[in-house]
């Protein structure tokens, strides 16, 4: 174990697997002379070459598509999008090709894409450097989607999905690259897709989230413990979604609020919340309940504080579920 | 450095009429190599008109022709080496053929039948790419991706002279250059983008006049002219292959029978144009060049569009004995490792199928 942050998790995960894999690649704007804008490339280009960490052209559709021809030559290209909203170019490539190609030749062809973004708010930088892009990732068919909210996850899960023979986005917490340090295992350390974390056991409620809103949501289980004791679950993957460790944690707690920075019209949690509709009606307490970004463009960055979900909007929700 | 050559004005062209102008030859090329053009052509040709009547027999679903783009298809292919990769957009469904893909294969596809998705390492060709452009990118790809593993494929990658508004043809044209992918981007001008003529997709003067913006030589040649393609597809591979990166071809044509089995072409087409150009269309072109170089008798002639009748009849006659698939094959080959709730799923559709519901 040692201390890192969660982008020097990530750089140490690409590190370890572009040395086990000779297949391994990465590719993106800025990734290589520079070692990304957030650093999470660094180093890669001098030890490993410009073949294998290629700074591309300014092309993210490009990006995306020639990463499919990549595959098509045996190759396990690792795609950095360099900011959330900068991703939306390479849409078109991802859901008519990248999550169909696999199907298209009958399995005969494995596209073992990673795509990697740093993604959501609270860093007041410009427009569409902020969203939280999950749910048309989630959505896509063929694609998984995994977002750690710690150092050891950012290293376990990118690990996962670069190991993984379909193609899984990979949504990095921005804001907390360098604001939050974590022991990491050293060496290889894999998390497998599809398995939730218990981020905090509790017997009153469960706040369930991913990202960044995991800590939002460690706050908030703090400040409620005088009058009830949170369960925070931190999902790891969307899709797969780990559907056991939600409907264990409904059947302790019967109470859900869910959590999530995107908008909230056909965001991830609602597809939580169906399930829980579905499946858990019978251990639910009451409602469940969403806490997350609303139905419009991140906002300005002076006035972002009033979108973001706060611990305050988390425990609100929680008190409304315990007095329900 | 790429060299950058400027579009030619005139059509590169080998085949004569016949009359006024003279017939001229490909270097290289021996007897045999010109009754195999022949043959593939054939293949296509006889592969597209058969299609056509299936669709109207009802045996197909809608069916994109491509009637008089044999030249282009075939020429192009013929320059190609069998470890070369063909990416296909939908126009050249049938490539297959020119690779010993069984006719079936390509005629299941049509018919929304599993057994059409080939296994693309079986042939080097592509899965059928139906969004328009999408498919340069993955091409440009996989050269560089051959160049990076310094074997000696290269790629050819079809599309049509609307795909060239794409961004995909941007982003993949200059992918490649940057990359030195060996690729060649052959474009199919076919004049016609369903019914936008290509002088509402451009202002340049020839969409090969686009490739000096990459840094690759462009180049254009007659696309009814198979000698012609095959020439200046075989330059731009041995460019590839030397380490010179991507080319650009315009084959130049015109699109003589609708879009598609679903188009009505006589809202907007010149129909005394397509007469015309129905006349002068490329296999009958080929077939004078052949015959006045003496190499083609009415007996070979026969013979090969019989062995090309045949594997159709073989072809539908497999199609359509091809078992109904399995409905849950609609969970196969998503993903490698399935979703959890394809179990629920599928038990739902098998309770259905069994009048369990």
């Amino acid at each position: 174990m040692a201390e890192r942050t969660l982008v020097e998790a990530i750089n140490e995960c690409l590190h370890a697997e572009l040395e086990r894999d000779g297949d391994v690649l990465v590719m993106g704007e800025d990734v290589g002379r520079a070692g990304g804008v957030f650093r999470a490339t660094a180093g890669l280009r001098d030890r490993f070459g410009p073949d294998r960490c290629v700074d591309t052209p300014l092309a993210e559709a490009g990006i995306m598509g020639t990463a499919v021809g990549l595959c098509m030559a045996g190759f396990r290209p690792v795609c950095e999008m360099q900011y959330d909203a900068f991703s939306y170019p390479s849409l078109d490539q991802l859901i008519t090709h990248v999550g169909r190609y696999r199907w298209r030749t009958r399995g005969a062809m494995e596209f073992p894409i990673t795509v990697r973004m740093p993604y959501g708010g609270g860093v007041r930088a410009p427009e569409l450097h902020e969203d939280s892009p999950e749910a048309y990732y989630a959505h896509t068919p063929g694609v998984k989607v995994a977002i750690p909210s710690t150092p050891a996850d950012a290293k376990g899960l990118l690990a996962a999905a670069i190991r993984s023979a379909d193609p899984v986005v990979v949504l990095e917490p921005k804001l907390h690259y360098r604001t939050l340090r974590g022991e990491v295992p050293t060496g290889e350390h894999v998390v497998p897709l599809g398995k939730a974390r218990v981020a905090r056991a509790g017997d009153d409620v469960t706040l369930v989230a991913y990202g960044s809103m995991v800590h939002v949501c460690l706050a908030a289980a703090e400040a409620l413990t005088p009058e009830g004791s949170a369960e925070v679950l931190d999902m790891r993957t969307l899709k797969p979604l780990d559907e056991e460790a939600l409907l264990t944690s409904a059947a302790k707690t019967g109470r859900v609020v869910v959590v999530q920075e995107a908008p909230r019209f056909a965001g991830v949690g609602a597809e939580i919340a169906a399930v829980l509709a579905e499946k858990a009606i019978l251990d639910l307490q009451g409602p469940v309940l969403r806490v997350t970004g609303f139905d419009v463009p991140f906002p300005y960055w002076k006035i972002e504080e009033a979108y973001l979900p706060s611990a305050d909007r988390v425990l609100r929700a929680a008190r409304r579920l315990l007095e329900f | 450095m790429a060299q950058v050559i400027p579009a030619e004005g005139d059509l590169r062209r080998v085949i004569g009429d016949g009359e006024s102008v003279e017939d001229g030859e490909v270097e290289g090329l021996t007897d045999h190599d010109l009754i195999e053009l022949y043959r593939g052509m054939v293949q296509l040709r006889t592969y597209d008109e058969r299609s056509l009547v299936y669709h109207r027999q009802g045996r197909i679903g809608t069916y994109a022709i491509f009637w008089n783009h044999e030249a282009m298809q075939a020429g192009a292919a013929y320059a190609l080496d069998r470890e070369d990769w063909i990416f296909p957009s939908y126009r050249e469904s049938a490539i297959g053929l020119l690779r010993e893909m069984p006719a079936s294969t390509i005629l299941s596809w049509w018919r929304g039948h599993p057994a059409g998705w080939w296994n693309p390492l079986e042939f080097n060709v592509a899965s059928i790419c139906v969004p328009i452009a999408t498919q340069i990118p993955h091409a440009a790809g996989l050269a560089w991706g051959k160049r990076l593993r310094r074997e000696r494929s290269c790629a050819l990658v079809f599309f049509g002279d609307g795909a060239t508004s794409e961004g995909a043809f941007h982003e993949g044209a200059n992918f490649a250059a940057v990359m030195r992918a060996p690729l060649i981007l052959f474009c199919n001008n076919n004049y016609w983008a369903i019914s936008t003529p290509v002088t509402e997709q451009t202002r340049a003067d020839s969409l090969a006049a686009k490739a000096a913006g990459y840094g690759m030589p462009g180049v254009r040649v007659d696309g009814l002219d198979v000698l012609a393609v095959y020439e200046a597809t075989r330059d731009a591979l041995a460019r590839a292959r030397d380490g010179d990166g991507p080319t650009f071809i315009e084959a130049v044509s015109y699109r003589a029978a609708p879009h598609a089995t679903a188009d009505d072409p006589r809202a907007y087409i010149d129909e005394e144009r397509v007469e015309e150009e129905r006349r002068r269309e490329c296999l009958g072109r080929y077939e004078g060049y052949l015959r006045r170089a003496g190499l083609l008798t009415d007996e070979m002639s026969v013979s090969i569009r019989g062995e090309a009748e045949e594997r159709m009849r073989e072809g539908i006659r497999a199609a359509e004995a091809e078992p109904d698939p399995d409905p849950t094959l609609v969970f196969e080959y998503a993903y490698a490792e399935g979703l959890p709730s394809f179990a629920d799923d599928l038990a739902e559709i098998r309770a259905l199928e069994h009048g369990d519901g």
